[in-house]
């Protein structure tokens, strides 16, 4: 069936199974393939995404629930060339290795970051606490995000990555 | 061979915390994962695994799977003919290699989770669909759940052989005999475990594979860790050329030492493709891949020490046993291996003896996890330590500052490996400075104020230990270096990324080693045999020891040619010319440069060859709290303090560091892969296996020194990426037990998890009471 969504600003119609699921729709019908599949239950948080704002599990929606959403992948939350703030202070804390996290965690902090650019670092984990990483033991992660909030503050929230 | 590292003051990237290269892809969302592929024609795999542990298979009705839409083939034993074992890379002893596993069930099936069936479809929708339209028909046989049931060999796993225990591995450093221990002023003997958990990386594994017709060749994309030795596995079993081969790594989403091992799937997907003669790909999925990929761990160990009464160890020996699972995969035996090699740890003891057995069961083959044996090793190891100084009443820490090997000792040989033959030794390091400045950070002796009270309700304490990190293996590393057309420089490795950034700290050796700036660094290349004649990959620390001192021998090379061109075009003597800045500069008083891109086409092939092993070392220390309402720990604070010889990058020597130490409170806490009597994976989902969050363990702190480089390699660089989890386990189940003290709890088997403990202080309270 057709689903029509917006995907990083830009309307777009898909012919979709119904069981599809928003992820696998993203990666492999629109080849957005940022967006990462990592367990397929909901618990690691590789694929998550932004509709309408919210940070949501993209493997545990299905496209067609997508119809009419504004949709946001890494792809969107990035520029063409350079790094945003919040992508320099991942670099610059270390706070990735093997990458394959990294959407779901950049994802997580944009929404988040938004939302409440003053939480403190047990909000910081306490959120990012649903996205599971192997390589870093999270404290350069979360040290990332903290120091990333001036950057949201400057912009009031909103769309500042 | 040189054994002084270069002056740090010639060295302008080496040692520096450069940002890394491959973050500005992996940030942006423009890495490449395997499954991020696709190509034209490409079909789709989905694999049917047993579901019973152990059973006969009688028969396999594949052709109702066959007629549904979309499948294009349904690929059994019957199909593969003759079906190959998949052949050791370590340690292959013949009584090993009976145990080898087949690539797809032959005839039985010894675990839940193996391969019986492939369908490849237009889809991988259509594909899993497909699955359960395949009929098999399984007699159940009697389950081999446990090791020690195993060992009785009442029911056999592999009938043809007759026993369920493929070998047992020794090794051996003095004589701890009956002697050594009797005439011993004290000995204690103590039964530890630690339980089958595993690497569990984030990327499932995947594969694309493409059959060439006409040139008979096949390309498998999707290759990490050992794609040479891969490549030659796949082409013996698919009887073809090696040259017909082709791997192809892309970016891997973690390997922690599981992943790039072969699979069956790495043997089950190219043949796919070449019977098609179509592009086919396969994506694990999340619970393929707990019952797919390498377990690990799963030991249990009956330690015995012998020491003078000031703690001074005169004696050590063990039997280990290690539950390997149904089959002994590429690298089975190597934590076995690893356990009798380097139980007795970083410290002086005369007399050594370790037994290591490997046992099968009915349960997912285990294979190598960052820090193989050695996170069982030194759990137990300092686990009884603890117990023998309390025992003895020295200090704790003075315990182990008296065993510790010294640097007068270097080299100190390793307990022999006596079927495989391997020696070993420490090849160099002051032990006592890596302890000192573990103390220091930690602040031990205010600490040592807060051991084993009760504050607050909860009971505190904290602990210390020494490790050695075994690095550097060999045989050898090759790499080439080419001056591009642009004036850039490409380096080709052998060495393999499994996202530990490979690329960042290749870059800074070449940089430094040809004197240019990083940025004309401007491809590492890494993996695919395409690059490369020969290449060994990465694995056991080996990463920057073998590649990175090959960069320096083909960066060497590389300035000798640029040089000699040179000169040859100014008309002076080769020594006359200087690199500076990416610039070929001739003699004074003219001093002509010459840009890098005049030499475009030179490129030199470098080489390093080692059969000797690094020994990183270090100590741990760790403060908890436990509250013996819930049996839950807070891991207060953690430090890690290790010598790796040579820092190329602190930042991702750090995150290397605190990654592994948050990997090992995972094992020592909350990983646990549990079966049932009837060889079930109760724990098969991120639901139940639980990994580290990032509200778990905030507090942990990592100092990195390079205090001692290894005498082994010009660059004086020794392994970095294990040592980092290898003493968790005994470090915060000695403080949990320091903590606890007072309750009489001794923690014998990993994990403490909540329940696990809490009912371990409800036992040490009914003994307590029933005196």
């Amino acid at each position: 069936m057709p689903v029509k969504f917006e995907v990083n600003g830009k309307r777009v119609e898909v012919e979709v199974e119904p069981r599809l699921t928003l992820a696998d729709c993203l990666r492999h019908k629109l080849r957005l393939t940022g967006t990462h599949v990592g367990c397929e239950h909901g618990v690691c948080g590789a694929c998550t995404v932004l509709v309408d704002g919210a940070a949501v599990r993209s493997c545990l929606m299905l496209a067609v629930q997508a119809e009419g959403a504004k949709v946001v992948t890494v792809e969107g939350l990035s520029r063409d060339e350079g790094l945003t703030p919040l992508q320099a202070s991942f670099r610059k804390h270390h706070a990735l290795q093997c990458g394959f996290c990294t959407p779901g965690m950049i994802t997580t902090a944009h929404a988040l970051l938004s939302e409440e650019p003053n939480c403190d670092a047990d909000r910081v984990r306490e959120v990012l606490s649903g996205n599971l990483c192997r390589c870093t033991g999270y404290i350069s992660i979360v040290e990332a995000v903290l120091d990333a909030r001036t950057a949201y503050r400057r912009r009031g929230g909103g769309n500042g990555a | 061979m040189s054994t002084t590292a270069p002056k740090r003051a010639s060295n302008l990237f080496v040692g520096s915390p450069i940002e890394r290269l491959e973050d500005l892809r992996f940030l942006t969302g423009r890495g490449q994962y395997v499954d991020d592929l696709a190509v034209e024609n490409m079909l789709h795999a989905a694999i049917l695994r047993s579901s019973v542990a152990h059973g006969r298979i009688l028969s396999i009705d594949s052709s109702a799977a066959r007629a549904r839409r979309g499948v294009h083939a349904v690929i059994t034993a019957a199909d593969i003919g003759t079906v190959p074992t998949i052949p050791l890379r370590h340690d292959p002893t013949p009584a090993i290699r009976r145990f080898e596993q087949p690539v797809i069930a032959d005839g039985k099936v010894r675990y839940v989770g193996e391969p019986i069936a492939v369908v490849i479809a237009e889809s991988a929708a259509l594909a899993e669909d497909a699955l359960e339209a395949i009929a098999v028909d399984i007699e159940a046989l009697r389950v081999v759940a446990d090791r020690e049931f195993a060992r009785k060999d009442d029911i056999i796993l592999f009938e043809t052989v007759g026993t369920n225990v493929p070998d047992t591995i020794t090794a051996v450093r003095g004589k701890a005999d009956d002697a050594a221990f009797n005439s011993a002023p004290y000995r204690r003997r103590e039964h530890f475990s630690v339980q089958r958990h595993a690497a569990v990386p984030m990327e499932p594994r995947g594969l694309l594979a493409e059959w060439d017709d006409a040139n008979a060749r096949i390309t498998v994309r999707g290759a990490c860790k050992v794609p040479f030795t891969n490549r030659r596995a796949l082409a013996q079993m698919m009887n073809l050329p090696e040259a017909s081969v082709r791997m192809v790594e892309y970016d891997v989403g973690g390997g922690f030492g599981a992943r790039g091992e072969f699979y069956p799937e790495d043997f089950l997907i190219p043949f796919a493709a070449r019977l098609l003669g179509r592009p086919v790909k396969w994506t694990e999925d999340r619970r393929e891949n707990l019952t797919a990929l390498n377990h690990a761990r799963d030991m249990e160990c009956d330690l015995e020490i012998a020491c003078a009464r000031d703690g001074a160890l005169i004696a050590l020996r063990a039997h280990a046993c290690t539950d390997i699972g149904a089959y002994v995969r590429t690298n089975g035996a190597t934590a076995a291996r690893n356990i009798a090699q380097v139980l007795a740890g970083p410290y002086r003891i005369p007399h050594v003896r370790v037994d290591v057995s490997l046992v099968i069961t009915n349960k997912t083959p285990v294979g190598t996890y960052r820090g193989p044996g050695r996170f069982e090793s030194d759990f137990c190891r300092e686990r009884l330590f603890d117990m023998a100084a309390a025992d003895l009443g020295v200090d704790r820490v003075e315990f182990r500052r008296r065993n510790l090997i010294r640097e007068a000792d270097m080299p100190y040989p390793l307990p022999k490996v006596q079927v495989l033959d391997i020696e070993s030794e420490c090849d160099s390091g002051d032990y006592q400075i890596t302890l000192d400045r573990c103390l220091a950070e930690f602040k031990w002796a205010e600490r040592a104020k807060l051991n084993g009270k009760l504050i607050d309700g909860r009971h505190h304490g904290i602990a210390v230990g020494c490790y050695l990190e075994g690095g550097g293996t060999g045989p050898r590393e090759n790499v080439r270096l080419a001056v591009e057309a642009d004036g850039s420089i490409s380096l080709f490795v052998g060495s393999s990324s499994v996202g530990q950034g490979v690329e960042t700290v290749f870059a800074q050796i070449a940089a430094d080693a040809l004197e240019v700036p990083m940025e004309r660094i401007n491809r590492v290349l890494h993996g695919s045999t395409d690059y490369v004649a020969q290449g060994f990959g990465s694995f056991s620390s080996r990463s920057i020891v073998m590649g990175g001192n090959a960069i320096g021998d083909a960066a060497q090379k590389l300035r000798t040619l640029i040089r000699e061109a040179a000169a040859k075009r100014l008309q002076c003597q080769a020594s006359d010319i200087v690199i500076d800045r990416g610039m070929a500069v001739g003699p004074a008083p003219a001093r002509a440069a010459i840009a890098l891109k005049e030499f475009a086409g030179l490129c030199a092939d470098g080489t390093f060859a080692s059969a000797k092993r690094t020994y990183s070392y270090g100590a741990h220390a760790a403060y908890v709290a436990v509250d013996a309402k819930t049996g839950h720990v807070e891991l207060i604070d953690y430090v890690a303090v290790e010598d790796v010889g040579r820092i190329v990058n602190p930042l991702t020597l750090h995150g290397q560091c605190i990654g592994a130490v948050v990997q090992g409170l995972g094992g020592a806490f909350l990983e646990h892969f549990i079966y049932d009597e009837n060889g079930q994976l109760l724990t098969g989902s991120f639901a139940d296996y639980l990994m580290p969050t990032a509200s778990d363990f905030p507090q942990i702190r990592a100092v990195a020194l390079e205090d001692k480089p290894s005498p082994l390699n010009p660059m004086g660089a020794k392994g970095a990426g294990e040592g980092g989890i290898i003493p968790v386990g005994g470090v915060v189940a000695n403080a949990v037990a320091a903590a606890l003290g007072s309750l009489g709890v001794e923690p014998r088997d990993l994990p403490l998890s909540p329940p696990r403990l809490w009912q371990m202080i409800q036992a040490a309270r009914a003994t307590c009471a029933a005196r």
